[in-house]
């Protein structure tokens, strides 16, 4: 029984990054109906931004929780810009366009990314300087948590509670909610569908960002590659949730967390990566549109 | 001067000719109504002013200014809305917020809760239903919030586009008087409509569109009393 309670708060936590991923993919997707296969690649970037931070801040060799959490507002920040200028010069041109040249454009950055990333930091593996040190928190006989571990769980459910306010109870809020619905209704009320477009892809990468230095702390190699797979992971946990639907993410990230914890501990950790595809394929002949995803009647 | 005027208006969609050389004007405090079949342009006119969709020539003035090449979020702010075909709500908001989003372009919370309560006073069913997701409203009370969230930014001049299409006939009678009331208040309307017999009873002056061009222009009475009008839209 403690195995399991262990394997489920290794799970929880494991799948509230994946669910901040899977936040950034989901609302882009409400918003332009475009897969931004670019966005894992952002959590990467967010990680190595988080790297240089902690040099600037001096982090590494004096660590403290205050650098630590200025280490991760500087990345959101920058790779939010960086998400804003990704839009502007590579997505906007293509809006009215076909779907599919969105998409491949998407593939475009996202693969100069990973190679500009390898170009620019080097295609070996970097250390993230331990900003917290770890110790171990008992939960009860048996199970236990890391500090690092409780970081990640506070500050996603912070992120995720303060987004979910965000959307539900503020004008621009609300305002993304209209444009995900109608681009010429939004438009119609005054709303600038451009800048709210921009606006989202801001959100998003900045919480794959922080997605990424909230990884570093406590798995501290990172490379320019490392946003491929839980990219990809991420993009079947919003699936899984209802692409588009932002609880679902959610929900989908710790489904999708705690299935590949509990794949690894009960059966084999070969298993690991492959769990996440098992469940899109499932999810697909099951419930195409997702576990939150119903098809919205709409009385004409 | 018109308080909107369109003048040789020419559209495309693609390489379909949609508008042709349309000219359309609007008075203060009128009610204007447009009428013609299904494909008439009607709907293209009215989305080509508010800057949805680019004119290739001609232009759009809005009380002394040219507004033909203003972003339609843009036209909002300068006090001219739309209501569009097929009402458009946000499904995915309540009805407040849908009349919230109406309001987007104002700062004034008194006065855009003054409005909101105006609303409910004009169309009594929103106020029922106001927590509830516009997606599960009916069709006519759709129309309602879809109207009522177009005067939510203050407009001096509001387009409607369609009000009566797929409602119950009663809520439609409603929905004119309402049109009726509106336009009392100092609201200029711009009405389209395939419903000609109503849109021509509540409207000051008429047009009427075939394919892409103003086939007729008149008073609405002697609109309702031509002929041709009569055969082609009123059903003899």
């Amino acid at each position: 029984m403690s195995t399991f309670l262990q394997q489920l708060v290794n799970g929880v936590t494991w799948g509230s990054v994946y669910a901040l991923i899977a936040l950034g993919y989901t609302m882009v997707y409400g918003i332009l109906r475009l897969i931004n296969f670019a966005h894992g690649d952002i959590y990467m970037l967010g990680a190595f931004i988080g790297l240089y931070a902690s040099r600037w801040f001096n982090a590494a060799k004096d660590p403290s929780p205050v650098k630590a959490l200025l280490v991760l507002l500087t990345s959101m920040l920058l790779s939010a810009l960086i998400g804003m200028i990704i839009e502007r010069l590579a997505y906007k041109p293509v809006r009215k366009s076909p779907r599919l040249s969105a998409l491949i454009t998407a593939i475009g950055v996202s693969l100069l990314l990973e190679n500009g990333g390898a170009l620019v930091f080097g295609e070996d593996q970097k250390f993230f300087p331990q900003l917290i040190p770890q110790k171990t928190i008992a939960l009860m006989a048996g199970v236990s948590i890391s500090n690092q571990q409780l970081i990640v769980l506070v500050v996603s459910i912070v992120l995720m509670f303060g987004l979910r306010m965000f959307v539900l109870h503020t004008r621009t809020g609300k305002a993304m909610q209209a444009v995900s619905h109608s681009h010429m209704a939004a438009s119609l009320m005054g709303i600038s569908v451009d800048r709210i477009i921009t606006f989202t892809f801001m959100i998003g990468s900045s919480l794959a960002a922080a997605a990424g230095v909230l990884v570093a702390l406590q798995s501290p190699k990172i490379e320019p590659y490392m946003g491929i797979m839980p990219g990809l992971k991420a993009f079947v946990a919003a699936v899984l949730g209802g692409i588009g639907n932002i609880p679902g993410a959610v929900v989908g990230g710790l489904v999708m967390g705690i299935a590949e914890v509990m794949v690894t501990g009960y059966l084999s950790p070969t298993y690991r990566d492959a769990i996440a595809f098992v469940l899109l394929i499932v999810i697909l002949l099951v419930r195409p549109a997702g576990i939150f995803g119903k098809a919205v009647t709409e009385k004409v | 001067m018109s308080q909107l005027s369109v003048e040789n208006l020419d559209v495309y969609y693609g390489a379909v000719h949609a508008l042709k050389g349309v000219s359309v004007h609007a008075e203060a405090g009128e009610i204007v109504t447009l009428i013609g079949a299904n494909g008439a342009g009607k709907t293209t006119l009215l989305r080509t002013i508010s800057g949805l969709v680019p004119a290739k020539s001609g232009r759009v003035m809005f009380e002394g200014r040219d507004i033909t090449r203003v972003p339609a979020h843009e036209i909002v702010a300068l006090g001219l809305s739309q209501s569009p075909e097929g009402r458009m709500v946000f499904a995915n908001l309540s009805v407040e917020d849908n009349l919230e989003m109406g309001a987007y372009i104002r700062k004034d919370k008194a006065g855009i809760r003054e409005d909101r309560d105006a609303m409910y006073q004009l169309f009594p069913r929103l106020l029922e239903r106001r927590k509830q997701l516009s997606g599960t409203l009916s069709g006519g009370e759709q129309q309602m919030l879809a109207i009522a969230r177009a005067l939510m930014s203050r407009p001096r001049v509001v387009l409607l586009d369609e009000p009566s299409l797929g409602i119950a006939p009663l809520l439609v009678r409603d929905i004119f008087k309402n049109i009726v009331e509106i336009n009392r208040r100092g609201v200029t309307v711009l009405l389209v409509e395939q419903n000609a017999h109503m849109a021509l009873s509540i409207a000051r002056r008429g047009y009427v569109l075939e394919t892409g061009k103003v086939v007729l222009e008149d008073e609405a009475a002697k609109l309702a009393a031509n002929d041709e009008v009569r055969k082609a839209y009123l059903g003899g």
